[in-house]
C-alpha cells in the first residue's frame, strides 16, 4: 500500500441529527427517543470501559437509571483515571458575573475556537447542558472555589472574554473526578454497577454487526475474559500518548478505540491534536512524560522572549524595553489569553527565530514579575501556588523569582471515533463518550472545555441517548460460545502470544520514543506535505521492526507491564500512520492542524472552507489496504465561518 | 550522578520476597525518582532480567497511583511531594536508596512494589458521597457555603487515596483518609443529611478490611504528600462519637 493511497467513500451521514431552531434541538431528541421501561432495565446490562469523568458519570448514572453496568479500567482503582490531573477548570454559561455570558455566547465561542470543524448541534447542546453539571456537581459535593459570600468563584480563560470558568484551586479535575467516582461507588453499594479495576480492554466483541462485549485482560492473573452486554460504551480518553510524550498519563492509550475501529468504526479526524502552550519544557532523553502548567497562569502571567537572538542574559537582567511580549504585540485584544492554539504557534514561531530560551532553546518565559508587583506575592500565592511549587519541584527553580520557562506540549486530541448526535459510533450498540469521541471540539478545543464534554457526555447525553437503542432493538442473548465471542478472544490469545515469541534486541519504550519522535517531527506543531510524506515512509518501517524485533521478558499469565506497552505501542504503530494521512489529506489549516502551505500573509492558519469544510471519517479495510475516506459535510446556520482573530 | 540501589522483588503475592541491589551509573539531576527506575528497568530488560513492577500513571502527583517506600519514607523523604515528583537532584552522588512496597496489612503486595489497594474504593463503597442521582440537583447557588467551610472542605478533598498514610503508621490504619472524606463531606451543607450514618458504615468497613486502629502518632500527616491535617482525625472520632453514643445516627 501506497500512504497516499485511499479511496473516498460514500458521505457518512448523521441519522440522529435533529433539525430545527437550534436551541429546541436537544429537547426535541430527549422528547423523540424511545424509553426503556424501568421494569425491564435491570435485565438490560451494559458495558462502560474507562472510569474518567465521561465513563464514571455515565456507569453511576445508568446504574442510578436502574441498569446492570460493568465498569473496567486499567488503573488499580477507578479514582485514578487521567481526568484527575486537569487543573484549570470547567465552563458553564450560568452568567453569574452578569459579563454577558449566554448559552449562545458559550455555543458561539466553542464553534469558533473549534476553528468551525464542529458540528453546531452537538455545541449547542453542550453548552445548554454546562449549567446542569455545576448543579449536579455542587450537590455532590463537589468543593468549588468560593468566594465570601458563599457563592462560587469563576476566573477567565483563553479565547473567550468572559469569565465562566468554576474551579477548585489548580485540581478540578480530581474534584470532579471524585464526585463521579462516588457516584459509581454508591452505585456499587446499590448493586447496579460491577468495576473491574486492573483490567485493560484488548478487543471489541461484535455479533452480527452490533456491539455485544468486550474481551480484557485481567492485568494481575493475566487472563483472557470475554464479558458480554447489550450495549458497550467506550470512555477510553484521547491518544496524545502516541507522541511519547505528552501530558497525558503513561497509561492513558488508544487501544479500546483503535480495535473499535479495526472491527469497523470510522475514526474522525485523528490529525486534530491540540498541542498546549503551557508546559515544563524537556530536560533530557530520560523524559517520561510532560507537565502542564495551568493555562490560568496566563491570567495574570506574561508571555515574552528576548528581542535580540542570542541575548542569554539573566531574565531579570534584560529591561522592559528589550523583551518581547510577542502575544500581546501580535494580538493586543485577546494578549496573553489567545486560544491554545494560536499560544503555541507563536511560541514555536519565536523559537524557530532562535529566540528561544532555557539550555535548548525551546522556551519562552512566563513572567509573574509584574503580577506580583500589582497584586503582592501574597495573591498572586494564593492563585497560583500550587503550580509554582509543581514547577519549582521538577525545574528547581524558583518562579516567584525567576521567570517559569514554559513550551508547548501535546495535550488533548480533538479526533477520535466517529459519533452521530446520540454519541453511536457506526457500529450500532457502540456508544463513545468524552475524548474519545470526535464530536463537540473541531480543530481545537478551548480551555476548561474537556471537563465539561465529558460530564455532559456521561452524566446527561449518553444515559437518554443509549436508553432508544436499547428500547428500540430486540436482541437475542449471545451465548458464551458464539463464533464472534471466540473469534475475538482467539486474537487476543494469539496476538500475546505473537508479542512474547519475538524476544528481540529493543525494549518497548525505545520504540514509542523513536515513534514519538517522528509524529512531533513532522505531525506535531507545523505539518508539511514533505513530512508527513516521510512520517508515512518512516512509521511502517517502524511498525515492521516492532513487530520482529521487540523485547518482552516474563508471560502472559502474570502482571507484565512490558506486555501492557507493547500491545499499547502496536496499536499506536498503526494510529500514527492514519493521523499523518489525515493530516496529508486534509491540505488546509484549522485550528491545531496548521499545515505550512496553507497560511495568511502574516502567518495565521488558512482555512479552505470550500474544501475541507467536513468531518474526515475514515474505514479500516485491513491490514496493508487503504483506508476509506467517508465525509461528513459540516453546516453552519447560526455561526458563519470567519477567519478566526483574536488580534 | 551514580545511585545505588536496593529494591524489593517479589515474583507474586505469595512469593517470599527479597531486597536485591542494583547500580545506576547514568542518572542526572532532572531525572524524577521514577524515571530512574524507568532507566533501570530499559537495562534490566536489555539484560534479559524482569523489570521492576511499580504503579505509576500521571506522574504530575495527582492520581495516587505511585506507592513506594523510599528509604524508609513513603513517597521518599521530601515533604508533601509524591514519589513521581521526587527529583534526583534531592539525592547525592553515590547515595545507597532503599526502595520497598507499601506495607500493610490491608495492602496485600501483588508483586515487587505493586499492592492492592482495593481496600481503599470499598470504604468509600460504604458512604463517601452524597446521595443525589443525576438531574436531581437544584440550582448550584441555591446553598451558598461559607468561605471558611468550602475551604476547609477542600484541603481535605485534596487527599489523592495513594496510602501513604495506611503505609506510614504503625497500626496500619486508615484515619487519615477516613478522616479526609468525612471531612470533605461534612463540612458541606449538601453532607449533612447522610453525615451520621457515613461515618458509621465506613469505620465499620475500614475495620472489616483490616486497616488497624488509630493511636495519634501523627505518622500519617507527616508523610501525606497533599498535607491533608491531622485534625481530620479528630473529626473522624468527634462524628462517629456523636453518631454512635450521642445517638445521632437514627436506625430506620
Amino acid at each position: 500500500m501506497s500512504f497516499s493511497d485511499y479511496t473516498v467513500g460514500a458521505p457518512v451521514v448523521d441519522k440522529a441529527a435533529p433539525d430545527g431552531p437550534i436551541e429546541t434541538r436537544w429537547e426535541r431528541r430527549k422528547f423523540g427517543v424511545k424509553l426503556v421501561n424501568p421494569a425491564n432495565k435491570r435485565k438490560v446490562h451494559i458495558i462502560v470501559v474507562g472510569t474518567g469523568l465521561a465513563g464514571g458519570a455515565a456507569a453511576a448514572t445508568l446504574g442510578e437509571a436502574g441498569y446492570q453496568v460493568t465498569s473496567f479500567c486499567y488503573q488499580d482503582s477507578p479514582r485514578r483515571a487521567h481526568s484527575i490531573a486537569a487543573q484549570g477548570g470547567i465552563n458553564a454559561a450560568k452568567n453569574y458575573r452578569n459579563d454577558g455570558d449566554s448559552v449562545y455566547r458559550l455555543f458561539y465561542d466553542t464553534v469558533k475556537g473549534g476553528d468551525f470543524r464542529a458540528r453546531e448541534s452537538n455545541v449547542h447542546r453542550l453548552a445548554e447542558i454546562s449549567r446542569q453539571i455545576i448543579d449536579q456537581c455542587v450537590a455532590q459535593g463537589v468543593p468549588f472555589a468560593r468566594e465570601y459570600s458563599g457563592l462560587l468563584d469563576t476566573r477567565s480563560f483563553g479565547g473567550v472574554q468572559v469569565s465562566r470558568t468554576f474551579y477548585a484551586r489548580g485540581q478540578t479535575g480530581q474534584q470532579l473526578l471524585l464526585g463521579a467516582y462516588q457516584a459509581m461507588e454508591r452505585q456499587v453499594n446499590a448493586g447496579t454497577v460491577t468495576v473491574h479495576s486492573r483490567h485493560e480492554m484488548l478487543e471489541l466483541i461484535v455479533v452480527e454487526g452490533r456491539a455485544r462485549g468486550v474481551v480484557v485482560r485481567d492485568m494481575v492473573t493475566g487472563e483472557i475474559e470475554s464479558h458480554l452486554a447489550d450495549a458497550v460504551v467506550l470512555a477510553t480518553g484521547g491518544y496524545g500518548n502516541v507522541f511519547y510524550l505528552s501530558t497525558n498519563a503513561k497509561g492513558s492509550n488508544v487501544t479500546a478505540t483503535w480495535r473499535a475501529h479495526r472491527k469497523g468504526a470510522l475514526f474522525a479526524n485523528p490529525c486534530f491534536t491540540q498541542i498546549h502552550p503551557t508546559c515544563i519544557p524537556v530536560s533530557g532523553d530520560h523524559q517520561s512524560k510532560l507537565t502542564l502548567m495551568s493555562e490560568s497562569l496566563r491570567n495574570d502571567g506574561r508571555v515574552w522572549v528576548p528581542k535580540q537572538i542570542g541575548d542569554t542574559r539573566d531574565p531579570r537582567e534584560i529591561p522592559h524595553e528589550e523583551r518581547d511580549y510577542f502575544l500581546e504585540r501580535k494580538y493586543p485584544s485577546f494578549g496573553n489569553l489567545v486560544p491554545r492554539d494560536i499560544a503555541s504557534r507563536a511560541a514555536k514561531e519565536v523559537c524557530d527565530e532562535k529566540r528561544g530560551v532555557g539550555p535548548t532553546g525551546l522556551g519562552v518565559y512566563l513572567d509573574f514579575d509584574d503580577a506580583i508587583q500589582r497584586l503582592g506575592r501574597k495573591a498572586v500565592e494564593a492563585k497560583y501556588g500550587n503550580l509554582f511549587e509543581m514547577y519549582e519541584r521538577i525545574t528547581g527553580e524558583n518562579p516567584y523569582e525567576v521567570p517559569m520557562r514554559i513550551f508547548p506540549a501535546v495535550h488533548y486530541t480533538m479526533g477520535g471515533l466517529w459519533v452521530d448526535y446520540d454519541l453511536q459510533s457506526t457500529i450500532p450498540g457502540l456508544y463513545v463518550a468524552g475524548e474519545a469521541n470526535f464530536s463537540d471540539h473541531g480543530a481545537n478545543r478551548l480551555g476548561a472545555s474537556a471537563l465539561m464534554q465529558g460530564l455532559s457526555d456521561g452524566y446527561f447525553v449518553l444515559p437518554v441517548t443509549i436508553g432508544d437503542y436499547l428500547a428500540s432493538n430486540k436482541l437475542a442473548p449471545v451465548a458464551p460460545d458464539d463464533p464472534a465471542v471466540v473469534e475475538a478472544e482467539t486474537e487476543v490469545r494469539e496476538r500475546i502470544e505473537r508479542l512474547l515469541s519475538i524476544n528481540g534486541t529493543r525494549t518497548v519504550d525505545s520504540f514509542h520514543r523513536e515513534l514519538g519522535h517522528i509524529m512531533w517531527d513532522y505531525c506535531g506543531m507545523e505539518r508539511t506535505e514533505d513530512g508527513l510524506r516521510k512520517a508515512l515512509e518512516l512509521i511502517p518501517e517502524l511498525r515492521r521492526e516492532f513487530w520482529n524485533n521487540v523485547k518482552i521478558p516474563g508471560t502472559g499469565q502474570e502482571l507484565n507491564q512490558s506486555l501492557e506497552k507493547a500491545g499499547r505501542v502496536a496499536d499506536f504503530l498503526e494510529l500514527g500512520e492514519l493521523m499523518c494521512l489525515d493530516a496529508l489529506h486534509r491540505r488546509e489549516s484549522c485550528g491545531g492542524h496548521f499545515r505550512g502551505e496553507s497560511q495568511t500573509e502574516d502567518g495565521e492558519a488558512q482555512r479552505d472552507d470550500e474544501n475541507f469544510s467536513y468531518a474526515a471519517a475514515w474505514e479500516y479495510t485491513g491490514r496493508g489496504s487503504a483506508p476509506v475516506l467517508h465525509k461528513e459535510e459540516l453546516e453552519f446556520e447560526y455561526v458563519h465561518p470567519t477567519q478566526r482573530s483574536y488580534k | 550522578m551514580k545511585v545505588n540501589l536496593r529494591v524489593w522483588r517479589q515474583r507474586d503475592a505469595v512469593d517470599k520476597g527479597r531486597m536485591v541491589e542494583y547500580v545506576v551509573e547514568d542518572a542526572t539531576e532532572d531525572m524524577s525518582f521514577l524515571e530512574l527506575l524507568d532507566v533501570l528497568n530499559e537495562k534490566l530488560i536489555l539484560s534479559g532480567e524482569e523489570p521492576v513492577a511499580f504503579d505509576h500513571d500521571c506522574r504530575e502527583g495527582i492520581c495516587g497511583s505511585c506507592s513506594m517506600v523510599v528509604d524508609g519514607h513513603p513517597h521518599g523523604p521530601e515533604k508533601a511531594t509524591t514519589v513521581c515528583q521526587l527529583h534526583m537532584r534531592k539525592f547525592h552522588d553515590g547515595s545507597t536508596i532503599t526502595v520497598e512496597p507499601w506495607r500493610a496489612g490491608a495492602f496485600p503486595v501483588i508483586k515487587d512494589l505493586v499492592v492492592d489497594r482495593s481496600a481503599f474504593d470499598k470504604i468509600i463503597q460504604a458512604g463517601g458521597y452524597i446521595s443525589v442521582n443525576t438531574g436531581s440537583a437544584p440550582e448550584a447557588h441555591a446553598t451558598p457555603v461559607p468561605k471558611a467551610n468550602a475551604d476547609r472542605s477542600f484541603a481535605a478533598a485534596n487527599c489523592i487515596q495513594c496510602g501513604a498514610c495506611v503505609a506510614a503508621c504503625p497500626n496500619g490504619s486508615a484515619s487519615l483518609f477516613l478522616g479526609a472524606k468525612l471531612t470533605h463531606l461534612g463540612e458541606l451543607p449538601q453532607g449533612q443529611p447522610e453525615r451520621w450514618e457515613r461515618v458509621v458504615n465506613m469505620v465499620e468497613t475500614h475495620d472489616d478490611a483490616g486497616f488497624g486502629g488509630c493511636t495519634n502518632t501523627g505518622a500519617c500527616a507527616t508523610a501525606c504528600p497533599k498535607e491533608i491535617p491531622l485534625d481530620v482525625i479528630s473529626q473522624l472520632n468527634h462524628d462517629y462519637l456523636k453518631a454512635t453514643v450521642g445517638g445521632r445516627r437514627k436506625k430506620a
